[in-house]
């Protein structure tokens, strides 16, 4: 198995000379089986440029996993061009939301109407399906298994954890690890205590082992300080992940939209001083990085 | 509520054959004709007064129907007017919006059915709204709790004359009555957390009875309170159908957890643990010391289990419990907040 990101940005695409190392696209990572089976996840900006690489190789077969529905994982989803090809074959997957009671396939009609976009629903070419998916409940497709869990966002959001190959990567859309809403003297601390150390256990096991943790890592601690609550890691917390889950490789992502490359870069350094034991597994994502496992 | 149609049917149906009775020879039974029709019409208008039937209702309840119903059902006016309070405030308390909807039990419930259905991937029932909010995330149960309140507010008075605000009262002092009793009986702490959720939502079924079926709930309330019969009774001869059954019924229809759905079940029964004991004896101190009121005179005495159990009988286990203004005084400090 492997995989390559297309997308590595937060909220908002960012084009621009301060973004061109790491780029500027919303999320979006490509899976390649030891089969050549593809599977996406998330629908952000970065699916257009990966879509241009599959156009010769047409018809084919996706299988595209949404994290959750905000917009910088699924504004890609009308451009993903084999969408308007007969004879292939995508299929979109994603959790039922619970306060709409919409499924996925809503990720892609609400964005099909004639007020934002020329092209309606009914006019694409290719077969889509729509699975509604469940935490816990493994989805195989061909020779890949996916696992979604859920992760704390403003949203639902699933974390995937995708196994082929005899290899493992677990990404996390977007994730803030909640924090107690209860004061240490609060009758309601403990117990809310413990939910969140049995949720937290819950993650770890997820990801556990996998030779690849893609981790929603957003801020930096000062930044952190002033969003708690927006549903976003930062670099601490995708470490401590990666510790606990004892993953092998950790790649950070998710970049705020006002990083600038420089920017990363300085981080990067600082992280690998700080964090010395993970100088060999510790990665800034970037548009086009491509990884095998 | 077959009993009841049974009996409307056998009292009428020889009154409507009668419509249909057409004399051979007109000018020969006449006489007999006209005084069949004469009677018909008597009967018809003004035996009821003498021979008192119960009111008539359109159609049985049907269970559908009534799960539909509650799906579109409001929450109580305090608890959505600080929904909508609070949400307005992005830097909104996580713990205030935690605790409107933890004293609320359309709230409460609402979100117990998302969090415990199929999609959300628990491997066991839940029954906390704190456990939800963690595995759901904050902004989640916040925006269901809006687009309940987003469906209006129950009515303060309704035609059934059932006040929600004392419903509450009777609801909140019986849970935190209930939770006292389970750290008496030993019950573990998330039980002991149950327990309140229990005594929240354990007469569900009024509410639903008061804002969809007002008039007959009315007749049952009435009959319940001037001749002291528990009210659970008196709903099955108006509604056909009583609070428990329905209470039952929309719990495990909403996949609650099976503790949930037996204390509501055996709530004016004979409970079948410690938990749903705790129930039935908080449901007692509650009415006894006119907590509120939940529409029901009657005190049932407890059961020898309950009686067991706490090593005495309810007067006794009053007296054990101390002063219980405090549980009064929060649950109204909420209600009139």
């Amino acid at each position: 198995m492997k995989f390559k990101f297309w997308g590595v940005r937060g909220s908002i695409p960012t084009p621009g000379p301060q973004t061109v190392k790491y780029g500027g696209n919303t999320t979006c990572i490509e899976i390649r089986t030891d089969r050549n089976e593809l599977i996406i996840l998330d629908a952000g900006t970065g699916i257009h440029t990966l879509a241009q690489t599959l156009l010769k190789d047409m018809p084919i077969t996706a299988h595209i996993f949404i994290t959750h529905t905000h917009w910088d994982h699924i504004q890609g989803l009308p451009f993903f061009i084999p969408i308007f090809f007969k004879n292939n074959r995508i299929t979109i997957y994603g959790g039922l939301d619970p306060v709409t009671g919409e499924n996925i396939n809503r990720a892609l009609s609400a964005q099909l109407q004639y007020s934002y976009f020329p092209i309606h629903e009914a006019q694409l070419k290719a077969r889509i399906d729509y699975m509604t998916i469940r935490p816990g409940e493994t989805v195989s497709t061909g020779s890949a298994r996916i696992t979604p869990i859920i992760l704390n966002h403003p949203v639902l959001n699933f974390g995937y954890r995708v196994d082929c190959d005899g290899s493992s990567l677990f990404f996390t859309g977007d994730f803030e690890s909640p924090a107690n809403i209860y004061q240490s003297e609060d009758d309601d601390y403990e117990s809310y205590r413990f939910f969140l150390g049995e949720k937290h256990q819950e993650i770890i096991k997820a990801m556990n082992g996998v030779d690849a943790l893609i981790v929603d890592s957003s801020y930096t601690d000062e930044e952190y300080a002033i969003r708690v609550g927006w549903g976003h890691g930062t670099y601490r917390s995708g470490i401590k992940l990666a510790d606990e889950a004892k993953a092998k490789r950790l790649f950070l992502t998710h970049h705020e939209p006002t990083r600038t490359d420089a920017d990363l870069d300085l981080i990067y350094q600082g992280l690998l001083e700080q964090h010395p034991q993970f100088a060999d597994k510790l990665f800034i994502a970037r548009e086009g990085l491509e990884v095998c496992l | 509520m077959h009993a009841f149609y049974g009996v409307g049917s056998a009292s009428l149906s020889p009154s409507i054959g009668l419509i249909f009775f057409k004399p051979q020879n007109t000018n020969r039974h006449f006489g007999v004709f006209f005084i069949y029709s004469a009677f018909l019409f008597w009967f018809l208008c003004y035996a009821h007064s003498i021979f008192p039937l119960p009111p008539m209702r359109m159609s049985p309840l049907d269970h559908a129907e009534l799960v539909a119903l509650v799906e579109r059902m409001p929450a109580f006016p305090k608890s959505v007017q600080r929904v909508v309070q609070l949400t307005s405030n992005i830097d909104v308390s996580a713990k205030e919006i935690v605790q409107v909807i933890e004293c609320d039990p359309v709230l409460t419930v609402k979100i117990l059915k998302v969090i415990n259905s199929a999609f959300y991937g628990l491997s066991q029932k839940i029954n906390s709204v704190q456990r939800a909010v963690v595995h759901i995330g904050l902004n989640t149960v916040k925006n269901l709790a809006m687009s309940v309140a987003a469906m209006g507010m129950l009515n303060t008075s309704n035609k059934a004359n059932f006040s929600a605000n004392a419903f509450l009262l009777h609801a909140l002092t019986t849970a935190a009555i209930s939770r006292k009793l389970a750290e008496r009986a030993g019950l573990s702490q998330q039980e002991c957390s149950d327990c309140f959720v229990a005594g929240l939502i354990h007469d569900f079924g009024k509410v639903v009875f008061a804002e969809f079926m007002p008039e007959q709930f009315k007749l049952a309330l009435t009959k319940s309170r001037e001749d002291n019969v528990s009210l659970h009774l008196t709903e099955l001869e108006f509604i056909g159908m009583n609070h428990v059954e329905a209470g039952t019924l929309l719990a495990e229809k909403w996949g609650l957890s099976e503790l949930l759905i037996d204390a509501i079940r055996h709530h004016h029964g004979q409970p079948v643990d410690a938990f749903g004991e705790c129930l039935f004896a908080a449901n007692q101190i509650s009415k006894q010391l006119h907590f509120g009121n939940g529409g029901n005179p009657v005190v049932e005495p407890f059961p020898e289990a309950i009686v067991n159990r706490f090593g005495m009988p309810l007067e006794a286990l009053i007296e054990s419990l101390g002063n219980l203004g405090t549980v009064v005084k929060d649950a109204e400090l909420f209600i009139s907040h």
